[in-house]
């Protein structure tokens, strides 16, 4: 019997823990939203994300009316924190993609309690990226001029550069990722409109909702679209970081110029945004009370990814150095010299090593793996280490260039670093009102992880497959 | 029923088992304009009341292919017709380079197709319908399972299909009114 125990806690570790069936479920993650009283520390960080905001503001308000030159980039540094807070913005919303639509594809159950907020995730984090181009071009009220329309100056954009792709790939990432969070949000808005007391929610979540009923046929198609919608995120995540891989690799500029950027950005990009799920989840679990359905097998596994996307990124950049070297190019040699220990910059390429490269080791060990304080460490480490890899990668190919007289060092201004505060602050005061108004946890997926979801009778499942076995052993001692 | 229309007749059950094997015996007994509904898509289902798979993944290929088109004949027709520049000593129609653009309008118009497709072949958004004059069926969306004969189904006779609704072991049966 002991042997079958284990045997059934391995094959099933524990995704859904507790005891629970569809109404349980349904009330626990539906009256978080619906019925708990606001609790008094979701006030104090909204107010404080909410003042963080403000400084974005600001600093968005003083920009437009003074201009890009309140930042810190200038020839040879003419891309900095602009692209730098880009790329790492866009990169962290890539988890939630995969957790919401690879993982559904690979049949991984334990991604359907994490799905909801790490979409939400995705969404916000999109928000904040997109900010950094529009307001980049310097006009953003001419931001529209990037989008292909018939016009009086008789000119479209130019599709052969890569920055124009950048803009189809952003906006449809930013498109497809809300209509899959809004798909699997259509039934759970059906819950909170049924289970609603007052009038107005009624109508709200109603209205959201759009009838929703859980017609049979209409749970048919539904599947058939969330399944599709996997199956084209998908491609999608994969090729917009690739995209954003091209604003770099398609140019001449060696740090820039190689063939490795697609991968190791794409991987780069999970990697952070893991990170950022695990920064999420650990507080959201305690302060809601979610342990049952974010339990510490969601966390371990989180850790597993970071460990294998963070080998990748390492791998990167071994290529990166490797490259410099192995392509007898003076110029690409130079670069990969000034980058790791010749140039000024030596710390920032040391510093990404150890938050990226030497801190993950950690995570091989089941035993910060099962730590909540260890992955939360683990994981605003990374996310440094991320920011610091794209400060790596655009400050220290651009500040040396092929003509020593125009070599100048960068440095940010404090509007840059206002305006990249500030959209954390924003990221999160988002994310405050999303946990309010919104189930975070998807409420009917998790009713299908329950024993009971199984139709009986049609088809063997595991859990009748251990019972047999069970009922063997005990008629053979 | 006193002057309120009938809509059908509404069965409760507390397990999608007991659904799905009431399903079969409603298909078995003729009927053909029935519905189930539930908390959560339960695959069994599907053939118990003979739905037929849906054309939406059809519609979804075409909007992807329009997508492409779409693509495509933008960048040819701006690039190569209305204003032909040469730009890094490329051909007018750069093919490879027009790749990226064209495989995100595929994804963006197929998505659309998904979402909007399904809503439509669905009916939504459908601000009233009958089921929800049961007040029970608010739990449609928790922890019930419920079964719907309608009223226009050529079998339906009201003293014979609720009997035979109430001989299929539902906690309840349920008169819908129109």
């Amino acid at each position: 019997m002991q042997d079958v125990k284990e045997f059934r806690e391995q094959m099933q570790p524990a995704i859904l823990e507790g005891k629970h069936d569809f109404a349980t479920v349904s009330d626990k993650i539906g009256d978080i939203t619906l019925k708990r009283k606001t609790p008094f520390h979701w006030f104090v960080g909204f107010a404080i994300a909410f003042l963080i905001t403000q400084v974005l503001l600001m600093t968005i308000t003083y920009l437009v009316l003074t201009g890009v030159g309140i930042w810190g980039n200038n020839q040879p540094v003419g891309w900095a924190f602009d692209i730098i807070n880009f790329v790492w913005w866009i990169g962290i919303g890539h988890a939630g993609t995969l957790i919401s639509a690879i993982l559904l594809l690979l049949n991984q159950k334990w991604r359907t309690s994490i799905n909801r907020f790490a979409e939400a995730m995705t969404l916000f984090a999109v928000a904040c990226a997109g900010l950094f181009p529009l307001l980049h071009t310097g006009r953003p009220w001419l931001a529209y001029w990037l989008l292909p329309y018939p016009n009086t100056m008789g000119m479209w954009p130019q599709f052969r550069s890569p920055l124009m792709w950048d803009v189809f790939a952003v906006s449809t990432y930013a498109t497809v990722s809300l209509l899959f969070w809004y798909v699997g949000l259509i039934p759970d808005f059906a819950t909170l409109r049924d289970r609603a007391k007052s009038k107005v929610f009624k109508i709200i979540y109603g209205v959201l909702s759009w009838g929703w009923r859980g017609s049979a046929r209409h749970w048919h198609r539904y599947e058939i679209a969330y399944l599709l919608l996997a199956g084209l995120s998908t491609p999608l995540v994969l090729s917009v970081h690739s995209i954003v891989s091209f604003d770099f690799s398609v140019s001449q500029l060696p740090g820039w110029h190689a063939t490795i950027f697609p991968p190791y950005f794409v991987a780069g990009a999970i990697f952070a945004g893991f990170a950022m799920v695990l920064i999420l989840s650990i507080p959201l679990r305690h302060w809601y009370n979610l342990k049952d359905f974010v339990t510490m097998t969601h966390l371990d596994y989180m850790g597993k990814i970071m460990l294998a996307t963070g080998l990748i990124v390492c791998y990167g950049y071994a290529m990166e150095a490797f490259f410099g070297w192995y392509s007898a190019a003076q110029y690409e040699y130079f670069m990969i010299r000034n980058r790791i220990w010749e140039g000024p910059y030596w710390w920032s390429y040391w510093l990404l090593i150890l938050c990226n490269g030497i801190s993950i080791q950690l995570l091989w060990f089941k035993r910060f793996r099962q730590s909540e304080f260890w992955l939360f460490t683990i994981s605003v480490i990374v996310s440094i280490g991320m920011w610091l890899e794209r400060f790596v990668i655009i400050v220290t190919s651009l500040h040396r260039d092929f003509l020593p007289s125009s070599w100048a060092m960068y440095s940010p201004t404090i509007f840059d670093w206002s305006m990249f505060i500030g959209t954390i602050g924003f990221f999160f005061a988002l994310f405050y009102l999303f946990v309010r108004f919104v189930p975070i946890i998807s409420i009917f997926e998790v009713r299908t992880l329950l024993p009971e979801a199984h139709v009986h009778g049609h088809h063997q499942d595991f859990e009748e497959i251990v019972n047999e076995v069970e009922i063997e052993k005990i008629d053979k001692p | 029923m006193s002057e309120k229309k009938l809509y059908g007749i509404m069965a409760e059950f507390d397990t999608p088992t007991e659904l799905v094997d009431a399903a079969r015996r409603v298909r078995d007994a003729g009927y053909t304009k029935t519905d189930a509904f539930s908390p959560f898509p339960i695959h069994e289902i599907d053939e118990a009341l003979g739905i037929r798979r849906s054309i939406l993944p059809f519609l979804v290929f075409g909007g992807g292919v329009l997508g492409l088109l779409t693509g495509l004949g933008l960048q040819y027709y701006t690039h190569v017709i209305d204003y032909p520049i040469i730009v890094g000593g490329r051909p007018h129609f750069s093919l490879p380079a027009f790749i990226p653009p064209a495989y995100e309008l595929t994804i963006l118009f197929a998505s659309f197709t998904a979402v909007f497709g399904m809503l439509f072949l669905n009916g939504l958004p459908m601000p009233y319908h009958p089921v929800f004059n049961v007040p029970r069926f608010a739990l449609a969306s928790r922890d019930k399972f419920f079964l719907l004969i309608e009223r226009r189904d050529p079998k339906f006779e009201y003293e014979e299909t609720r009997k035979f609704m109430e001989s299929l072991n539902p906690q309840e049966v349920f008169d819908v009114e129109e």
